[in-house]
């Protein structure tokens, strides 16, 4: 039977020339990242400032033997790779934040049926169509509640081409490990910016493969019934077991159900599956935390406005310190608590009214010593935006 | 009946009313599955929300039963991955025409291999007797209180507009019909689209004041007649049954197999 | 060596975008530097303001945007009006002596170069104007080096192009010797 596998873990990096230094944009090293963690079928719709992630793998996927469509509307993108994934395919799209409020529906639909896909925004500046060639962080929230009903899901971002490669392989592997929508919050600065790509050689990075039922034909196949370890091995669509895949409450043959017990038990395993490993799920980076009196919070394309000005400060001997967060969902509460709970003052910086920022309040001990620095203006927050608020929270005027 | 290995006895009894006609649909489908003897393995049905959208767990096929108006945007998707398959896409007069359209009109206009089935009840049957793009006008419905203003969409129109490449139409009376019509849609390389008119005696019938389930099947019988019919001829204002159209045009995943072929320099 | 602060201006079309991105392509593929090139642009693919950064540097890079260039290049008035203000004191300036013509009370080195017209008189078409404008900034900052870009071009461009490429940025090059800083 005929099907579009996921290519070998890192035959896209061989096409790609491994350990090559290569000069690309953000939105080409999600492409790249892709393309090692097997990629093999991709649906979208064309949006700015995402685009170049759809014109990329439209190139590269016939070659390898996947799929790539550009669908009618950004809600039938979504739609389609909850089809190809179930078919066996790594399946992914990219939008921005109008696209990705109309993908909410089946993001939700791919949380409850528990299908494994990653979801690309890189976001601009909203609400509505905003600025649209311009960067922005506004869709934090939306991405971890933009789909109804409650739920989990992992949502991952980065700072730089390198790590946008390294975030997107780890995006394909969560999905597969959890069965669930990954969301990768990319934002223009880093979609578009180009810088170096050291391509990794084939096994150098995990790669993790889709787990597939070891249940024989004829043998009864639970596909909603989790392994001890909660993962749930799946049987593609045209192999031999059948079954029913449904987005209304199910039972463990994947039927619909209503026996509150049944209800109760699958809501609460979709959400402690990812909840229950936000310890295992917490991607992050720091920078002088271990003597830090000022700790700033970053992430995206702040992060790197905000790593700019430490490392000044650093030089001139102040005790400043970074964090930047690389999971934003689920939130790295712990994470953030500890790395925090010897500082003076915590500033988060990011571009929106403070959507992390209410995060880290909530985590931390001491809320009143958090601070936003932020920039809403569809231009990268500077350096000097972030020491401007710092003197004036620590008395010294601007 | 052979065809019994095809459903999922556990799941019955099914959802539906008593003389709702999506079990005929059903019976009729499971009939030209049976006699071409399909792999079973290969069979998958892509359903998205409504009355009709349960058929999906009645059948023993690889089954996705989706969201309003995304069964065949999810199909696409699924056929385009494993172009092997054999997908069934049921949807009702909402899904397929209203909330579903846009992707309708593009399943079309690709000619990808699905067969879509289009059952044309007038109403929402799900959410209680609300008019459709099908309904048309005079209808009542229950937000229609004082007779629907909207006009209705003709499906085998709007289906040989948008590019599919297998178009036809009959009704739950036509029984036999039903199989041997499907049947050909399925053996059709390309979109297939059978509207099929069915009866909803609790919320259509009942609130046009048009009877139960055997007068409206009467109707079916009455007032519409096989395409090049001397009946049809006779009275034009009878609806037309048959196949409106059954021709090759390239098939979309055969297509994008050239696209792959082209990009790994194997193009003859 | 100094950190090379570039801004890259000019009007859509004109290929802004595509000289910041060769730029900066040499230095960290070919010259073994960092580099991080951004744009910012409106909704217009061809006129409308176009801006592109470019830093170089021996060290890391970390905050993506140029704020006080100390390499402004200009390609439009318009351009040259919105960033020759943002040069840092005693920075560098090149434009066309052609087409644009610079506020004289900045202090900054202005480098006006007739590269337009020097590309029509030997390319017979504007095609190649950005690449001359490209091997007269090579020349001018020896960020990196003619053979450098050239590998760029190379890897970039379609064969059909690479004479035409090459012919250009050695006509900037040239152009722009005269004029280099000791």
């Amino acid at each position: 039977m005929s099907q579009r596998k996921s290519s070998r873990a890192g035959a896209g990096a061989k096409a790609a020339a491994a350990g090559h230094i290569h000069f690309v944009q953000g939105n080409e090293a999600c492409v790249h990242g892709a393309l090692y963690a097997g990629v093999s079928f991709f649906a979208g719709y064309p949006i700015t400032p995402s685009t170049e992630i759809a014109e990329h793998l439209a190139e590269r996927l016939p070659g390898i033997g996947g799929a790539f469509i550009q669908m009618e509307d950004e809600i039938g993108a979504m739609c389609a790779v909850c089809g190809a994934a179930l078919a066996g395919a790594k399946a992914m799209t990219a939008t921005s934040g109008p696209g990705f409020s109309l993908k909410q529906e089946a993001i939700g639909y791919a949380c409850m049926a528990e299908i494994p896909c990653v979801v690309v925004n890189v976001q601009r500046a909203g609400p509505s169509t905003g600025l649209p060639t311009k960067v922005a962080q506004g869709d934090v929230n939306q991405a971890r509640w933009g789909t109804h009903g409650d739920h989990s899901i992992v949502v991952l971002t980065a700072s730089s081409v390198q790590d946008v490669f390294a975030i997107t392989v780890e995006a394909f592997n969560i999905a597969e490990i959890y069965r669930t929508p990954v969301i990768l919050l990319f934002d223009e600065v880093v979609g578009h910016m180009r810088e170096k790509l050291i391509i990794p050689a084939p096994g150098e990075l995990p790669v993790v493969e889709r787990l597939r039922t070891a249940v024989k034909a004829g043998v009864n196949y639970h596909p909603y019934l989790p392994r001890e370890d909660g993962r749930l091995p799946i049987s593609d669509f045209g192999d031999v077991h059948r079954y029913n895949v449904t987005g209304l409450f199910h039972d463990i043959f994947g039927f619909p159900t209503e026996n509150p017990e049944q209800v109760s038990k699958l809501v609460y395993h979709l959400v402690d599956k990812i909840e229950n490993r936000s310890h295992l799920l917490a991607r992050y980076k720091e920078f002088y935390l271990e003597d830090a009196e000022h700790i700033l919070v970053s992430y995206g394309s702040s992060a790197r406005s905000a790593r700019h000005l430490v490392e000044g400060r650093r030089r001139k001997g102040d005790r400043i310190g970074l964090l930047e967060l690389q999971t934003l969902w689920p939130f790295p509460a712990q994470v953030v608590r500890e790395k925090t709970a010897h500082a003076k003052n915590v500033f988060v910086v990011e571009m929106n009214l403070g959507q992390v920022m209410a995060q880290v309040k909530q985590a931390t001990a001491h809320p009143d010593r958090v601070f936003l620095v932020n920039r809403m203006d569809g231009m990268l927050v500077t350096p000097t935006d972030i020491g401007k608020v710092m003197r004036t929270v620590e008395g010294r005027g601007f | 009946m052979a065809f019994q290995k095809l459903i999922r006895e556990r799941f019955f009894p099914h959802l539906w009313c008593p003389g709702c006609g999506h079990g005929t649909v059903l019976n009729g489908l499971l009939h030209a599955v049976d006699e071409l003897g399909l792999d079973q393995s290969s069979l998958c049905m892509v359903s998205g929300i409504g009355c009709s959208a349960r058929i999906a767990g009645y059948v023993d096929f690889h089954t996705m039963h989706t969201m309003h108006g995304r069964a065949l945007a999810c199909a696409t998707g699924l056929k385009l991955a494993r172009p092997s398959l054999t997908i069934f896409v049921p949807m009702g007069d909402g899904d397929a025409t209203a909330i579903g359209g846009n992707h309708f009109i593009h399943a079309c206009r690709r000619n990808i291999d699905l067969t879509a089935i289009v059952l044309n009840n007038r109403i929402y049957g799900m959410t209680g007797g609300q008019y459709s793009p099908l309904s048309g006008q005079g209808i009542l419905a229950t937000t229609a209180p004082y007779r629907s203003i909207d006009p209705a969409f003709d499906v085998v129109q709007l289906a040989l507009g948008a590019g599919a490449t297998f178009v036809a139409r009959t009704t739950a009376f036509h029984v036999k019909e039903i199989g041997s019509i499907i049947k050909k849609a399925v053996q059709h390389k390309g979109m297939s689209v059978v509207e099929i008119f069915v009866q909803c005696p609790t919320y259509f019938g009942r609130k046009n004041k048009i009877g139960d389930a055997v007068q409206m099947l009467e109707q079916y019988r009455d007032r519409t007649a096989p395409l090049g019919s001397k009946k049809l001829e006779a009275d034009p204002s009878l609806i037309a049954r048959g196949i409106f159209k059954d021709e090759q045009r390239p098939e979309y995943c055969e297509e994008y197999a050239k696209i792959i072929a082209r990009a790994q320099g194997k193009e003859a | 060596m100094d950190r090379y602060r570039f801004l890259m201006s000019g009007s859509g079309g004109q290929g802004v975008i595509t000289m910041a991105i060769l730029l900066a392509e040499a230095a960290a593929i070919y010259e073994g530097r960092n580099a991080v090139q951004s744009q910012s642009y409106g909704p217009e693919a061809r006129g409308g303001a176009t801006r592109s950064d470019v830093i170089v540097s021996d060290g890391p890079i970390y905050f993506p945007k140029v704020t006080q260039p100390n390499y402004l290049v200009a390609l439009t008035n318009e351009a040259m009006g919105k960033y020759l203000p943002l040069i840092r004191p005693g920075g560098m300036c090149l434009y066309d002596s052609d087409l644009v013509q610079p506020d004289l009370r900045v202090d900054a080195r202005r480098k006006g170069l007739p590269m337009h017209q020097a590309v029509l008189d030997t390319l017979g078409l504007p095609v190649a104007f950005n690449i001359c404008v490209l091997g007269a900034l090579a020349a001018l900052t020896r960020v990196v080096s003619l053979g450098a870009l050239e590998k760029v071009l190379e890897s970039r461009f379609a064969p059909a192009h690479h004479k035409n490429n090459k012919t250009a940025l050695h006509l900037g090059a040239e152009l722009a010797r005269p004029h280099v800083d000791d």
